[in-house]
């Protein structure tokens, strides 16, 4: 890690318009989450690895250890789940969710927006509040996670993320 | 010498020296004693794999029965060593199976096994009896299936805390009818139901079991048949410890129990239902060792099993025991050896059950046995630690976990130096300590000079300057091990002692100051060092000059050879440090 307690890059980007967007090879619907994993945060209890509990241990406690959260992609006809305990990290999270919805058409929304061609992954969390996925190491938030939403990020544009903004047209039901 | 002994009574004698300790000595006091000693002898102990081959070690013992090994650094526990590091047991079992066709117990603590090794240990010993795979991984329940059935002769089956793709719980129905040499089995790491019926059969057909951990699987109305056709275990691992509330259960589980006179051991209980805590009460007076760390149980109900094991000596378990849980504690179980205390809400931001440091401070004044603890916990003072450390001189074992790692000293917001200067400074037997909290170079100052004992040290977010690091290494005599993250311990100290760490295991720094031409100067220094660059930025070389490495693992060796399953993200340095990565 570089000196201790500077501000340190991450390679986390919103991808708004104007901004810099990576073309690649193979599109990816969530780029900027490849080996991002490591990067140690900002505040030191967002760390990984940390506190020291052994990962059998979390893995094994007494909640259960399976971590089921429904996810929901707009514009798709119904929800999945995911179970959270099976991923070791965002990115592999990423893969996972790009395997359950690429029959609904990715494809073709990345067609039809050819500059906001990404969707924004965010999350409700303990308390309620919708957070964009991938400030927090891997384990914060795979703990407080409730559910996933996979937004399209032309409803972000403008609108800065507030929660009640991103609720907004997003069903309530269970 | 005008005569000597002849060979076999010194092999007789010999027969008697049980600790590696004393083999080793004995091997070094002559060439005709040295070769005696390793034609004899039968166990050895690797505690790291790759500071041997297996050729060596069946060079020079070519009659073992028993071996036990260690791979993965502990820092592997938390995430820190990239999946795909190493620590393979194939190569070891297949060169044992060629070498020792009389071998008997494997141990491996955090390799990486797969099916194919333990087929193979199936196969190739006709006498095998232990198996035990301690946090291991790389394996499914199919090896379990190969062990089962092939190894007629098995005693021991332990899996404690593997991580095992679980294919399905049908391994188990593969012990044969004849099996009935059982003494051990753990399955607790496992989540497939297995068969019910075949692990009666097994059960009862096995007269010598000691020790049975079940998995979550097994419910608890399964519980009492179980033991009811084991009334002579001493270990006992429940499954998951909930039932709708029925008395016909209840009273069944609890005449269960009272059949199991030897119970020394309790542990499991995945998902308790505290009502039928009382089951237990019968056994409770001669249980030594309670296992209640993955259990949710309030308070209260703590208490009141607590209060029935007067004879406990080493309890683990979660703060939901809290602060007045752990007073009790201390005011019933007198014999107290061991506690540890685990977090039941690590991520937490604020505290959600009242366990403070106040609980250590009244264990450690009235358990006067006490002598190793894991303790997590949110605040700590300086004030309770020389506290602690006056109550209690006789700890062998401190490892204190702050979930906010560089907590000061709540009361007086001042670092955490003096409280753990008392303790390396009273607890003179000390062997193993882990610190965390807001600690400078003048805690290392103090364990540079007391801790002459201390064998373990593991340091987090500590530290100012390289002087840190020097003093440990510079002061500890006894050191073995040392893991080091996340502190700004760099080059200087770590070159200045160089010599130290051919006389340790290991050192792990991640997330330090250290930088890759160190790392080079190092291995050319220290011919006898592993030193192994982990870093998954690509080849060290492409960055700039001072720039830090994300971890460096450096290791004695005898094995003269870079290891040949290094994955790409490993680079080892050789003497005249040209890079070499696979």
């Amino acid at each position: 890690m570089e000196k201790r307690g500077a501000g340190l890059e991450t390679e986390l980007r919103l991808g708004l318009p104007g901004g810099e967007v990576e073309k690649n090879e193979k599109k990816r619907v969530f780029e900027e989450f490849d080996g991002c994993e490591d990067k140690a945060a900002v505040h030191k209890n967002q760390v990984v690895g940390w506190p020291p509990v052994a990962a059998f241990r979390r893995k094994n406690s007494f909640n259960g250890g399976k971590m089921y959260v429904k996810v929901s992609m707009d514009g798709a006809p119904f929800l999945r789940k995911v179970d959270l305990s099976m991923h070791k990290g965002y990115s592999e999270l990423v893969r996972a969710l790009e395997d359950l919805f690429g029959c609904f058409g990715i494809g073709e929304a990345l067609k039809e927006d050819e500059e906001n061609n990404e969707f924004v992954p965010i999350y409700e969390d303990k308390d309620g509040d919708w957070m964009l996925l991938g400030d927090v190491p891997w384990e914060m938030f795979a703990n407080s996670c409730k559910r996933l939403r996979m937004m399209k990020r032309a409803d972000a544009n403008g609108v800065g993320l507030h929660a009640k903004d991103l609720l907004k047209g997003f069903s309530k039901e269970d | 010498m005008a005569y000597s002994f002849p060979e076999e009574v010194l092999e007789h004698v010999f027969s008697f020296l049980s600790s590696d300790r004393d083999r080793n000595a004995v091997s070094l006091v002559c060439k005709s004693w040295y070769d005696i000693e390793r034609w004899c002898r039968r166990r050895i102990f690797v505690g790291n794999c790759y500071a041997v081959s297996p050729e060596i070690v069946i060079r020079r013992f070519p009659e073992l029965r028993a071996v036990e090994m260690k791979g993965k650094p502990h820092f592997a526990d938390f995430n820190l060593v990239p999946e795909g590091w190493g620590a393979y047991a194939y190569p070891w079992i297949a060169a044992m199976a060629e070498a020792y066709p009389f071998l008997e117990e494997i141990k491996l603590k955090r390799m990486v096994v797969t099916d194919e090794s333990l087929e193979l240990i199936s196969k190739s010993y006709k006498n095998f009896k232990v198996l035990v795979l301690t946090s291991c991984e790389g394996f499914t329940t199919d090896g379990l299936a190969s062990i089962a059935a092939n190894c007629r002769h098995l005693r021991e089956l332990d899996l404690r805390e593997s991580e095992v793709e679980d294919l399905s719980g049908h391994w188990l129905s593969h012990f044969p009818d004849s099996c009935t040499s059982l003494v051990s089995l753990n399955m607790s790491c496992l989540g497939s139901e297995v068969s019910f019926s075949a692990l009666e059969r097994l059960v009862a057909r096995s007269p010598n079991l000691r020790t049975l951990r079940l998995n979550r699987a097994v419910p608890l109305e399964r519980l009492a048949n179980l033991i009811r056709r084991a009334p002579q275990l001493v270990e006992l691992g429940t499954g998951a410890y909930s039932a709708e509330i029925r008395s016909d259960t209840f009273s069944n589980l609890a005449d269960a129990f009272s059949a199991c006179k030897q119970l020394k051991t309790l542990s499991g209980f995945w998902d308790v239902v505290p009502s039928y805590l009382p089951a237990m009460y019968s056994v409770c007076s001669g249980i030594t060792s309670l296992n209640l760390s993955y259990a949710a149980i309030p308070s209260s109900d703590l208490v009141k099993l607590i209060n029935q094991c007067q004879n406990l000596q080493r309890l683990w378990v979660l703060d939901y025991i809290e602060d007045s849980g752990l007073d009790a504690l201390a005011a019933s179980c007198k014999g107290l050896q061991e506690l540890r205390v685990f977090p039941s809400d690590p991520f937490g931001a604020e505290p959600n059950v009242p366990l403070t440091e106040q609980g250590l401070v009244s264990v450690s004044e009235g358990c006067p046995k006490l002598e190793s603890v894991l303790y997590f916990c949110r605040q700590m003072s300086n004030a309770a630690l020389i506290a602690i450390a006056k109550n209690r001189p006789n700890f062998i074992r401190f490892r204190l976990c702050i979930i906010d790692p560089q907590a000061p000293d709540y009361l007086t917001l001042e670092p955490l130096d003096t409280g753990f200067g008392a303790i390396v400074e009273n607890c003179k037997e000390l062997r193993r300590l882990s610190m965390t909290g807001l600690l400078t170079d003048r805690v290392f100052k103090y364990i540079g000079s007391h801790a002459k004992k201390l064998e373990m040290l593991s340091v987090a977010f500590a530290g100012d300057s390289d002087l840190g690091l020097h003093h440990v290494l510079s002061g500890c005599d006894s050191l073995r091990k040392l893991e080091i993250r996340d502190c700004p311990f760099g080059d200087k100290a770590l070159l200045a002692n160089a010599a130290k760490l051919e006389t340790m295991r290991s050192l792990w720094m991640s997330s330090c100051f250290v930088s890759f031409g160190a790392c080079k100067l190092l291995a050319q220094k220290m011919p006898r060092l592993n030193v192994e660059v982990i870093d998954e930025r690509g080849p060290p070389e492409s960055r700039p000059e001072g720039c830090s490495v994300e971890r460096v693992y450096v290791y004695r060796t005898v094995d003269s050879r870079q290891r040949l399953d290094r994955p790409d993200f490993v680079w080892t340095l050789d003497e005249d440090s040209s890079l070499r990565y696979s």
